[in-house]
């Protein structure tokens, strides 16, 4: 089963461009990272920069209304995720766990939907077209 | 307070992901393999005990190292205390002052402990079976009775394998430490081969009902990846990984609702799993950068990787399937891979060319009560339109499937022929 460790960092929504994480934090991460990579667990992972730095785009009005970071409007922002690979979300969990996260730092932990997950409606639909993810 | 079901699924949890650090770690300052992974599954059953009822401690596993070394001590002093004995004692106390409990020991170490597991788990000294279920158990985390049910075994036979295992370790007086230099590479391929029994020990289930059987295909890929994370220069580590997703890509396709295997050709390809594909294809690329293009894991990678790139069947690039099969056949010459080659030149070449080129294998010793033969011929001849010559074939193959489904499919070609449809 594959599990997304989302990592929301408190205040993270009004970061200023191009802020970066201190070195110590990456070299404790690194370590981490690793671990996932001894255990085989680790499908892929990355650091996201700050919403300063992007957009939002709602559909709210059916068409695309842009709205460039930060958002004001958001507390909770992603700063980063894990693709894990492990047996049940309590391993997942355990993982998260381990994250030598900071104190204002949040992880959440989602199960990737797949295929296999979905009523036989919507797998139609999805093989329908294609499969171009 | 949650259950006692959610601390018995965290306990199982922190022990997949605590077990081979725990091991690991306990192999090498005990210098005993046999005996660390007799404490550890102590301190697993004392967690079972103890934490239902007293909550997770904070770090479990500096728990568990610290339970797990309380008893090793005890068991030591028991023991006659022979000089040996007397030294190890001393070294597993002042282990454990030194350490404090603590497992989190540099990282390179670890890494090192990890390896030499994965060596002494896949040792030459074991038999096949012995060295999948040690492997199972000390680096996968999983207990005895789910490696059983896995293999649709008594828990009492996995028990035993394990049991006897550490004993031929011990009498052989296999050291818990990296191989020579010089025994580097077979040592590997020996690991590599434990991870891919394993992976096609799942792969091969068609029932669907056991739900161990793919949790031993994940198992397989986790093993690969962890030694991929340590031996990352070596391609043959890549392209059993490349190998192994692209093979599980085709899980949910090659199957129908009943468990009857379908074959690759009528397989609906839209439910390949393209994760699966692009990982795969990614380590088959990493592989051949690293000048690994004539391993075998690699070849058969590439393989795989021609019908993973084919979005029909008809698309299939058959002349670079035979090129694979003969590079293939020239590195790790089997009557399996002669028989794959000749399916691949009558897909290139017609059914005609297909006979000539089985016709050699008629002889092969190995050949002779391999049902994938006259299965093979069958399907040939069916095509020339030699039908009473197919028919006879396929009712050989039948006779000698050692898989129920398997039969049946064959009977029912069989069959086919007679009504002439």
């Amino acid at each position: 089963m594959r599990f997304m460790m989302l990592m929301i960092p408190g205040g993270y929504d009004q970061a200023a461009p191009g802020t970066m994480p201190d070195p110590e934090a990456v070299r404790r991460m690194m370590a981490y990272n690793r671990e996932l990579q001894h255990a085989g667990v680790l499908l892929g992972c990355d650091g996201l920069h700050p919403p300063s730095m992007g957009a939002r785009i709602h559909f709210d009005e059916g068409q695309g209304r842009v709205v460039d970071g930060p958002f004001t409007e958001a507390r909770e922002v992603l700063g980063g995720y894990w693709m894990i690979d492990v047996g049940s979300l309590a391993e997942a969990i355990e993982w998260a766990r381990r994250c030598p996260a900071g104190a204002n730092e949040v992880i959440e932990v989602r199960q990737v939907q797949e295929l296999a997950d979905f009523p036989p409606e919507v797998r139609a639909a999805v093989t329908d077209g294609g499969s171009p993810c | 307070m949650p259950g006692t079901n959610d601390i018995r699924r965290r306990i199982e949890a922190v022990w997949r992901i605590e077990a081979p650090r725990l091991i690991g770690s306990l192999a090498r300052s005990l210098r005993d393999f046999g005996l660390a992974e007799e404490v550890a599954q102590d301190a697993l059953v004392a967690a079972l005990e103890t934490w239902p009822l007293k909550g997770v401690p904070e770090r479990p596993g500096a728990w568990l190292l610290t339970t797990a070394r309380r008893r090793a001590i005890d068991i030591l002093r028991h023991a006659t205390l022979t000089t040996r004995k007397h030294e190890l004692l001393e070294h597993v106390m002042s282990d454990a002052l030194q350490a404090g409990g603590d497992p989190t020991h540099a990282d390179d170490e670890f890494g090192d402990d990890l390896l030499r597991l994965i060596f002494i788990a896949c040792h030459p000294v074991l038999s096949t079976d012995a060295r999948v279920a040690l492997t199972l158990r000390v680096l996968g985390g999983l207990t005895t009775p789910e490696i059983a049910r896995a293999f649709l075994v008594p828990e009492a036979t996995i028990a035993q394998r394990i049991v006897r295992a550490k004993k031929t370790l011990a009498d052989k007086q296999v050291p818990f430490e990296l191989p020579p230099t010089a025994e580097l590479g077979p040592r590997l391929a020996s690991a590599l081969e434990v991870v891919y029994l394993i992976f096609n020990e799942g792969y091969a289930a068609t029932s669907g009902e056991d739900w161990m059987r793919p949790l031993l295909c994940a198992q397989a890929l986790r093993l690969g990846r962890t030694i991929m994370s340590l031996a990352a220069a070596e391609p043959e580590v890549h392209g059993l990984i490349a190998l192994m997703e692209l093979q599980a890509s085709r899980f949910a396709a090659r199957v129908d609702g009943t468990g009857r295997p379908i074959l690759l050709a009528v397989q609906d390809r839209s439910r390949w799993d393209a994760g699966c594909i692009r990982r795969g294809l990614a380590a088959l690329a990493r592989a051949e950068e690293l000048g690994g293009a004539d391993g075998p894991y690699v070849l058969q990678a590439a393989l795989a990787a021609c019908h993973a790139r084919a979005e029909q069947y008809e698309a299939t690039d058959w002349a670079r399937i035979v090129a694979l099969y003969t590079r293939l056949a020239s590195v790790a010459p089997s009557p399996v891979v002669e028989l794959n080659r000749a399916v691949a030149v009558a897909m290139r070449d017609g059914p005609q060319a297909g006979l000539d080129a089985l016709a050699t294998l008629a002889d092969e010793p190995k050949m002779v009560g391999y049902h994938l033969l006259p299965g093979v011929r069958g399907d040939l001849l069916e095509r020339l339109g030699r039908l009473d010559e197919a028919r006879a074939e396929f009712e050989q193959a039948a006779a000698l499937a050692g898989n129920a489904r398997e039969r049946e499919f064959l009977l029912e070609r069989a069959a086919g022929l007679r009504r002439g449809d």
